[in-house]
């Protein structure tokens, strides 16, 4: 797969982890496509392992990952209707950058593509 | 102290020999590219980590909080991110003091 051309293609509704790893290798012709998968695999892993302990992702011109706080809530078996405790926990957040936020919204005027439709 | 590209590209080249350059190169192509296809209007899908989702927000009422002044929100395209159930459930255990 050829880089550049490929994310305006109608063809595309996502672009997932193997087709991320196709443009980078297009781009880095001097490193192994082997070399690559194993790149972007440890790069999710690091970010996954950091903000598992609790840390931050900050990455200028992109966003930064954080982790919010869910407090412990009663919840319902939605079966039984009976009340639940539901420990407190953390999820995490992504702030997307203001580099980001711009170049997103500057597509503004095209559709964009969800799980295979296209919206208005 | 949060993660940052430049220690990203450390790991690079600790645990795959990747030189300093081709790391550097390397991580900054991985967000640029994550970046390109949003800006297209393509949603991103790392399975393992998350969806980076895209949304088409209306014109909203706004308020400038500090005057009271009302002011528009003129309609914009924004970018979610879905995390996905192996991040959800490794990050739901954390029990410490989150870093901010």
């Amino acid at each position: 797969m050829v880089s550049g051309a490929y994310a305006s293609s109608l063809l595309v509704d996502m672009m997932t982890k193997s087709e991320l790893i196709e443009l980078i290798a297009a781009n880095q012709q001097h490193l192994a496509y082997k070399d690559v998968e194993l790149a972007v695999k440890t790069l999710i892993e690091h970010m996954s392992e950091v903000l598992s302990s609790g840390e931050r992702i900050e990455i200028r011109g992109f966003g930064s990952f954080s982790l919010h706080h869910r407090p412990p809530r009663i919840g319902r078996n939605p079966k039984t209707g009976d009340p639940v405790v539901l420990p407190g926990k953390y999820v995490p957040h992504f702030k997307p950058g203001k580099q980001m936020r711009e170049r997103v919204n500057s597509s503004r005027d095209k559709p964009y593509r969800l799980g295979g439709s296209v919206r208005p | 102290m949060a993660l940052t590209k430049a220690e990203m590209a450390e790991r690079l080249f600790d645990e795959l020999g990747l030189n300093k350059r081709e790391a550097k190169e390397l991580v900054e192509s991985f967000f640029e590219e994550i970046r390109c296809a949003l800006e297209q209007g393509t949603p991103v899908k790392l399975s393992g980590f998350g969806n980076f989702d895209l949304r088409d927000k209306n014109e909203r009422p706004g308020r400038n909080p500090k005057t009271g002044e009302e002011i528009p929100i003129c309609a914009r395209r924004v970018v979610t991110f879905r995390p996905g159930q192996k991040l959800k459930a490794r990050v739901e255990t954390y029990a410490g003091n989150v870093k901010q």
